[in-house]
């Protein structure tokens, strides 16, 4: 178990080493400089060059990127170029909204992913199945800014019963602040719900086709019993790791969603540094993200380690 | 669907010719995959031909009939330039059905060389690109869009490259993976003693019996790459005013639902709603035949 967490870790390192790489190269490939590309066409050249100096942008490539990894190695992420602020500062105080609105949106989502997976997997071949199965897939095949804006059109405004806003006014109380991020987070759900569902009705077919299973019943054990002890354990145990899966999506479908609802989360912040140009700030943001899901993703394995006993005692490193 | 449940075995036992003819008979009969190809029919058409039917110019301004609600003469209403809804509805497909699959192609033919090679090679090289999947599938796709076309410029063609890099090794895992059964079997050893070359044995014979998964694939990903496409150009990242695109549109008016004009954001919401499930349907029918 011990080793198998240090490699997963060794691993996950590795991972975030060249996601820092590929974050950096995308800057790159940029067209002409930086200063040009934030005072315009028709700035002067002086000012460019100045500019370039004082952001650091006319150093060599690797010097810039050494200098980089120096400051995430210190947690320091540079300066906002739009903002003239610290881009972890910013970074920080969006990424704790964007968590409670992904909070709320799991706190949804899984309970129901499961439910309707499950309901699925028992009705196999049934139009239940088809309809969670289908009408799943095809939720989630919709993008989150369609989704919203009709959210929005349908409880916003035509029946006017949720805001259609994200933030809630300062010092409102949690039940306001939830009753603002329902028609935010019913988006992610829409979207999420079809994964999760496919994912669970998978596991727990499987567990119900299985010899243990068939055993269980010719044993004489009632069907809710079979169905709790023996089906739900197994089938329920890579639901764990598609739950991490998914806070990628998640954090995805952040961007348009909490544009859309005007929510000072990570996915805005993202939009705004895009929209100014403000490097510093897009690849810090865009970096917090991939730990963010590579985080999610080291704690899923490690769970499921831990919940698999194959894994928790055995030699079965995969 | 009971029906092609009882009819798997057969598929699987036939030679190479006839059970990909099975495959086919099998998809076209599966319900979802009509349903989704017939409204994919229909958006093609208005993709190819959309221009020589709608009724009004989808480009022209007329400000004095700016936000007009749907009636006899405006179907759909009109937008904040007075430019007819319905005629940029249909127009509009043109975009996303020019932009996603090309850059799902591009994805798909690179995924898949990459994904040959690797899964037949394995050794270091797998290893580290291996790596190089795993960093590229923790950043969401629409975020490393965004900043890509952040430092290239939107463009059509940057979309479709980015798009189609993003996908590239996604796409190759799931050939890797196909490969590194296949390279397994006889048939591939036998060509080895045969003393094929090596792109041979790539293309000519491990390619065609993996097939199956690519197209799955292809289809799968042309539904993320419509679902990325949409939002980057929602976001401002794609195709630029004042092309109908359907993101563009909801992008152009959604500010104004508030003021209860509702049909330039309801209509182009529906129209992606659809082509998207639909595409979802297709996939559905395609994998429930292959994936088996």
């Amino acid at each position: 178990m011990g080793r198998f967490i240090l490699r997963r870790i060794a691993l996950a390192l590795v991972t975030l080493w060249l996601l820092s790489v590929i974050i950096f190269v995308a800057c790159e490939v940029m067209p002409g400089d930086v200063a040009r590309s934030i005072l315009g066409p028709t700035a002067a050249p002086e000012t460019v060059a100045a500019l370039n100096e004082k952001l650091g942008t006319d150093r060599p490539v690797l010097v810039r990127y050494g200098d980089w990894m120096a400051g995430i190695a210190q947690g320091d992420l540079g300066e906002s170029y739009a903002f003239r602020r610290a881009v972890d500062e910013m970074i920080g105080s969006a990424l704790w909204n964007s968590a409670k609105l992904a909070f709320l949106a799991f706190l949804l989502v899984v309970p129901l992913g499961i439910l309707g997976g499950v309901t699925a997997a028992l009705y196999r071949g049934r139009s239940v199945d088809r309809l969670i199965s289908v009408g799943g897939l095809s939720a989630s095949a919709i993008p989150e800014f369609v989704w919203a804006v009709t959210l929005i059109l349908v409880f916003g405004i035509w029946l006017d019963v949720l805001p259609v806003t994200a933030q809630a006014p300062p010092g409102s109380s949690v039940l306001t602040q939830v009753e603002y991020l329902i028609l935010p987070a019913l988006c992610l759900v829409l979207v999420l719900f079809g994964y999760l569902a496919r994912m669970t009705r998978a596991g727990t077919a499987e567990a119900l086709d299985s010899d243990y299973t068939r055993t269980a019943v010719l044993k004489g054990l009632p069907r809710r019993t079979v169905i709790r002890r023996h089906v739900l354990r197994n089938s329920l145990l890579p639901t764990i790791a598609v739950v991490a899966t998914q806070t990628g999506y998640l954090l995805g479908g952040l961007v348009a969603i909490e544009l859309i609802f005007n929510y000072p989360g990570i996915g805005r912040l993202l939009v705004r540094a895009a929209d100014q140009k403000d490097f510093p700030l897009l690849q810090g943001a865009v970096l917090v993200i991939g730990i963010v899901y590579l985080v999610a993703t080291l704690l899923a394995d490690i769970a499921y380690a831990y919940l698999n006993p194959r894994i928790r005692y055995g030699r079965a490193v995969g | 669907m009971s029906t092609v449940d009882e009819l798997a075995p057969i598929v699987v036992h036939d030679s190479a010719r006839e059970s990909r003819q099975e495959r086919l008979r099998l998809v076209l009969r599966s319900k979802t995959f009509l349903v989704g190809a017939v409204i994919v029919a229909f958006w093609v058409f208005c993709a190819l031909f959309g221009p020589a039917v709608v009724p009004d110019d989808p480009y022209a301004d007329d400000i004095l009939n700016k936000l007009q609600p749907p009636s006899s003469e405006h179907w759909f209403g009109t937008d904040r330039l007075g430019r007819d809804v319905f005629s940029r509805v249909i127009v509009g497909a043109r975009d996303i059905l020019v932009v996603a699959p090309l850059a799902t192609l591009v994805g798909t033919l690179l995924g898949t060389v990459l994904g040959l090679v690797t899964g037949y090679f394995r050794g270091v090289v797998d290893d580290a690109i291996m790596r190089v999947v795993d960093a590229f599938l923790a950043i969401p796709v629409v975020v490393i869009g965004l900043l890509a076309l952040t430092a290239l410029g939107p463009s059509r063609v940057t979309v479709i490259l980015v798009i189609g890099i993003v996908f590239t090794p996604i796409i190759a895992r799931t050939v890797r993976a196909a490969v590194l059964s296949e390279r397994e079997l006889e048939y591939v050893e036998a060509a080895r003693l045969r003393n094929e070359h090596t792109p041979y044995v790539l293309f000519g014979e491990i390619l065609p019996n993996v097939l199956g998964p690519v197209l799955v694939e292809f289809t799968v990903r042309l539904g993320y790459a419509i679902f990325a496409i949409a939002t980057l150009t929602f976001l401002g990242f794609g195709v630029q005013p004042p092309s109908p695109d359907w993101g563009l549109q909801i992008s152009e008016n959604w500010v104004i639902l508030n003021g209860g004009y509702w049909w330039p954001t309801l209509f182009p919401a529906l129209a992606i709603a659809t082509l998207v499930v639909s595409i979802n349907l297709i996939t559905d029918g395609i994998a429930r035949v292959y994936e088996r």
